[in-house]
């Protein structure tokens, strides 16, 4: 049995044999595609009674070479005539599912859509959270100590060492560069000033937040959203517990506790950082440094500092859990809101620096 | 000249964890069978269909589809092999970011050799082979019902028309009236398409309106292999007690 689809051009009549399925066909398409192209417009007979198989991949493209009508004359196993009916019965013309259109004042629109909608999810699941903890303030006994310790623990006491490394170069980096500047001028002293003020009223609680949202946050955002998928936190509501309950509020809570934490620890490990670096560039020695830190920074900018964490763990984890919700059961959402939480979370964390800023420019700034 | 069987097991072993799931099993799968795979929950069933699909590797023994050893190295072959075999999985297994339409295209599509007007023409072909409206193209799978689910990862199993096409409990989860209308399509569509089927399933009716032929899993081997009349009246415990009353009704 030759199992090759081929096509022989007979005088009257044009017969095919062997196999004609996707599979067999696939080594030798082009050439067929081309050879029954030409025979596009002959009104010769079909002789396909010699063919060992067809499947509905031939069909389609014997039908289209015939455009869409039977041929005269064509000789044909019932069994193969019934394949090319099941094609026959298609609509001649299929038209194609319409791209979408791309246009700037539309995708625009959307995206002010989309962020309303996200900004009314997030004001929602805040007035939620009220709502739960007022409701835990009457019913003490039902607050989720367990998730709330266990998300301090994942969020902030497995994040020490990464945020302390990252603090400690930055500290050493920031120091370095500043002390070959102040060199210059003679002004060594000011390292203590230029590393106490930014690291702790600034750096120390943004690069936190920045560390925070890209691991805690997209963690947190995924948790919720493979939840959703696997329709775990329906069955947790079927339990007849509250999903902003035991999932949301635990997670806010533990990480508006641990931010502050994380960013005291972070200051410190980068402002021990930086006074090496001193002591190393500057020869400065680390009992000057202590002795002329807290004349330098005022004690408010720690608590600016501390206050910024509180707010920026706050934040992030809102953001995080309102797009966890919003996943949908399919993995491009799955992704999609993962990426949009972390971005979201570190513009909102920015955001509310600058603001933070502004309003606090007259707090705790040493008076020289 | 006789065609090699469509799947043949020699001598599979399968450890999981130091606990033995295969034992030396062997299984054959002639061109044109309806093959039912039946065993008890955890006896391996879905392994043996991962391990004929290559998805999974015995820890001993071989494996062939139509003749060829799935341990070829041979990239090219291997990926023509699977060309010739379709699965449907439990779940549907559809991919979640497409919709309907292009989860069928999408085997078509990777091909690269077929024109689009080609690849909507067999699409819809699929879609009606399984009684779908064309206008479900466009639902993501996400909007399916379980039986749509179910359908439509049929017609994507089926895109290419494979020589041999494996389910995997492929009527759980529907209910009766369904199951029995999507084993009628199973039938019709394996009478049109001339496949071999291989299929996991614990539904006796499922068994009773498909199978040509039985398979029994137990005590990590096949005990009991052959025509369905055959197998029925196999005196083992597993057997026995798997059909007990219905054994009829079966034949």
């Amino acid at each position: 049995m030759n199992d090759i689809p081929s096509l022989q051009v007979e005088p009257g009549k044009i017969v095919l044999s062997g196999q004609w399925t996707l599979a067999a066909m696939l080594p030798h398409l082009a050439e067929l595609q081309a050879d029954l192209e030409a025979l596009k417009q002959t009104s010769r007979q079909w002789d396909l009674s010699a063919l060992s198989r067809l499947d509905s991949a031939a069909a389609v493209l014997l039908w289209r070479v015939w455009q869409h009508a039977w041929p005269p004359g064509l000789e044909i196993l019932p069994l193969h005539r019934q394949v090319i009916e099941r094609v026959a019965v298609l609509p001649d013309e299929i038209e194609a599912p319409e791209p979408r259109s791309f246009r700037l004042i539309e995708v625009l629109g959307s995206l002010l859509l989309k962020a309303a909608v996200n900004l009314r999810g997030m004001l929602t699941l805040f007035g939620q959270l009220l709502l739960d903890l007022a409701y835990l303030f009457r019913h003490p006994d039902d607050v989720p100590w367990r998730e709330f310790t266990a998300n301090i623990y994942k969020a902030g006491a497995q994040a020490l060492p990464v945020t302390a490394l990252v603090g400690f170069l930055i500290g050493v980096t920031i120091s370095y560069l500043s002390a070959l500047q102040l060199k210059g001028f003679g002004a060594d002293l000011f390292i203590v000033n230029i590393l106490g003020i930014s690291i702790i009223r600034e750096l120390g609680p943004v690069l936190v937040a920045v560390l925070v949202a890209g691991r805690s946050g997209s963690a947190m955002t995924a948790q919720i959203g493979v939840m959703r998928v696997t329709e775990e936190i329906d069955a947790l509501s079927t339990m007849g517990i509250s999903r902003t309950l035991r999932i949301v509020l635990p997670k806010i809570l533990g990480l508006t506790a641990a931010m502050p934490l994380l960013v005291l620890w972070t200051s410190f490990v980068a402002l021990f950082g930086g006074m090496l670096a001193a002591l190393l560039q500057l020869d400065l020695s680390l009992y000057y440094f202590f002795e002329n830190l807290p004349r330098a920074v005022p004690m408010a900018n720690l608590l600016i500092g501390l206050g910024k964490g509180v707010l920026f763990g706050f934040v992030i984890a809102l953001v995080a859990c309102h797009f966890g919700l919003r996943v949908k059961p399919n993995t491009e959402s799955l992704s999609a809101n993962t990426t949009s939480a972390v971005v979201t979370a570190i513009t909102a964390v920015i955001l509310v620096d600058a603001v933070f800023a502004v309003l606090t420019r007259q707090i705790g700034m040493p008076q020289l | 000249m006789k065609t090699p069987p469509v799947v043949e097991l020699c001598g599979i072993d399968t450890v999981f964890a130091g606990q033995y799931v295969h034992r030396q099993l062997d299984l054959r799968v002639e061109a044109g069978q309806i093959l039912g795979l039946l065993g008890g929950s955890g006896s391996g069933k879905t392994t043996l269909l991962r391990e004929m699909l290559g998805l999974l590797r015995p820890n001993a023994g071989k494996v062939r589809l139509f003749g060829f050893d799935l341990d070829d190295p041979d990239i090219i072959a291997q990926r023509a092999i699977r060309r010739r075999l379709g699965m449907l999985f439990q779940h549907g297994a559809l991919f979640s970011a497409l919709s309907v339409f292009d989860n069928i295209a999408f085997p078509l599509r990777e091909l690269k050799c077929l024109d689009e007007d080609w690849i909507r023409r067999l699409v819809h072909l699929k879609l009606a082979m399984v009684e779908m409206e064309a206008a479900h193209g466009r639902l993501m799978p996400a909007e399916l019902s379980g039986g749509m689910v179910k359908r439509v990862a049929l017609a994507r199993a089926l895109a290419l028309e494979p020589e041999l096409l494996l389910l995997d409990e492929p009527t759980a989860g529907l209910d009766p009236d369904r199951s029995q209308n999507f084993v009628d399509l199973l039938g019709s569509l394996q009478q049109a398409l001339g496949l071999s089927i291989i299929m996991v399933t614990h539904d006796l009716n499922t068994l009773a309106g498909l199978a040509t032929h039985v398979a029994v899993l137990a005590e990590q081997r096949i005990v009991a292999c052959g025509p369905k009349a055959e197998v029925m009246t196999v005196d083992h415990p597993f057997v026995t007690g798997f059909f007990g009353a219905d054994r009829r009704k079966l034949l």
